[in-house]
């Protein structure tokens, strides 16, 4: 066993994703909720927006993202 | 109301070929309520009256203070201590008195809101705390009334429409619960010029709703970072969780 990874694992276990148009990158497998937690932000105050679709509250667990994911963090205004 | 047409009035409209006479009849015979004839809603109902709209209900528990004038372009100095909605009534009746409006000076709230609201083709929320949107939005979907939801706060809009058939998103499936420490722009700020875009979206919505003209947004939001003058249209799936709508 050895600890020399090839590029293409490497490359692999890591998700690469533009967030609020800036590079960011999560473990593989990450779900909205873990990118929500690794954010540290209020999921009461913001929407997810993925790739131009706003993702359901209820689906956060259960959306995985993708290598290429294009993540809008977007806050709720309320005035008038 | 009838569907007589002033034609000279709506001349611009009646050349338009997604509007045209028909579409001019449609607005004539349409009724919208406002909830809050604030920043978002003087624009919208300035707009919906000039075009032709028949009905219009006014609803704003406020009067007009001086810090509203730097974006209510429905009000005036000499406005001042009055009650909004029948102050803004009485504008709108001046600049078309062909529009039927209705001035409801009360707070909306989940008990009243259906009462409030029973009747309209069209619902146009630009209220100014979530509490109400969200009486507004159970009502609209509890009647089955079409709601256009404009927000701003600071230098950002938001604008979507919510047909209320069973199979499309609600408001609620936007924002599911109220955002703590929701800014207000009273605190944080507001440009009016902003205000002005989002209520003049809200009302360009409402006219092409009527008239069957175009896209809808429908199960879309639109977004306006007005800092960066960037913009996109998202679209909202139904939540199946949704507190008012889902399951």
């Amino acid at each position: 066993m050895t600890n020399v990874r090839t590029h293409k694992e490497v490359s692999e276990a890591v998700l690469q994703l533009t967030v609020n148009g800036e590079d960011r990158s999560l473990p593989a497998g990450s779900s909205v909720s873990d990118l929500v937690s690794a954010l540290d932000l209020d999921g009461r105050k913001i929407a997810v927006e993925r790739n131009l679709e706003i993702v359901p509250r209820s689906q956060y667990g259960g959306t995985e993202l993708e290598n290429g994911d294009r993540i809008e963090i977007v806050a709720f205004v309320g005035g008038g | 109301m009838s569907d007589e047409i002033d034609i000279e009035r709506f001349a611009r409209h009646i050349v338009l070929r997604e509007i045209g006479g028909p579409g001019q009849q449609a607005l004539g015979r349409a009724h919208a309520v406002l909830i809050g004839a604030g920043g978002l809603g003087a624009p919208a109902a300035l707009y919906l009256a000039a075009a032709g709209i028949g009905r219009l209900t006014l609803i704003d528990p406020d009067t007009v203070s001086l810090d509203n004038l730097q974006r209510q372009i429905l009000f005036r100095t000499a406005d001042v201590g009055a009650p909004k909605a029948e102050t803004g009534a009485k504008a709108l009746a001046a600049l078309n008195p062909g529009t039927a409006v209705t001035a409801v000076t009360a707070a909306l709230d989940e008990n009243n809101a259906q009462a409030l609201i029973e009747g309209a083709d069209l619902v146009l929320d630009g209220c100014d705390n979530f509490e109400t949107r969200f009486a507004v939005n159970a009502a609209c979907r509890a009647l089955g009334i079409p709601l256009i939801s404009g927000a701003v706060g600071r230098w950002d809009g938001q604008v979507a429409l919510f047909n209320a058939s069973p199979d499309a998103p609600c408001y609620r499936c936007w924002v599911p619960e109220v955002p703590p420490d929701a800014e207000t722009c009273a605190r944080v700020g507001i440009v009016g010029a902003l205000t002005g875009v989002i209520g003049s979206l809200m009302a360009l919505e409402a006219i092409k709703h009527i008239c069957e003209a175009g896209e809808a947004l429908d199960g879309r939001i639109f977004l306006l970072d007005a800092l960066g003058l960037d913009s996109r249209t998202v679209k909202l799936a139904k939540d199946p969780a949704c507190p008012v709508c889902g399951g």
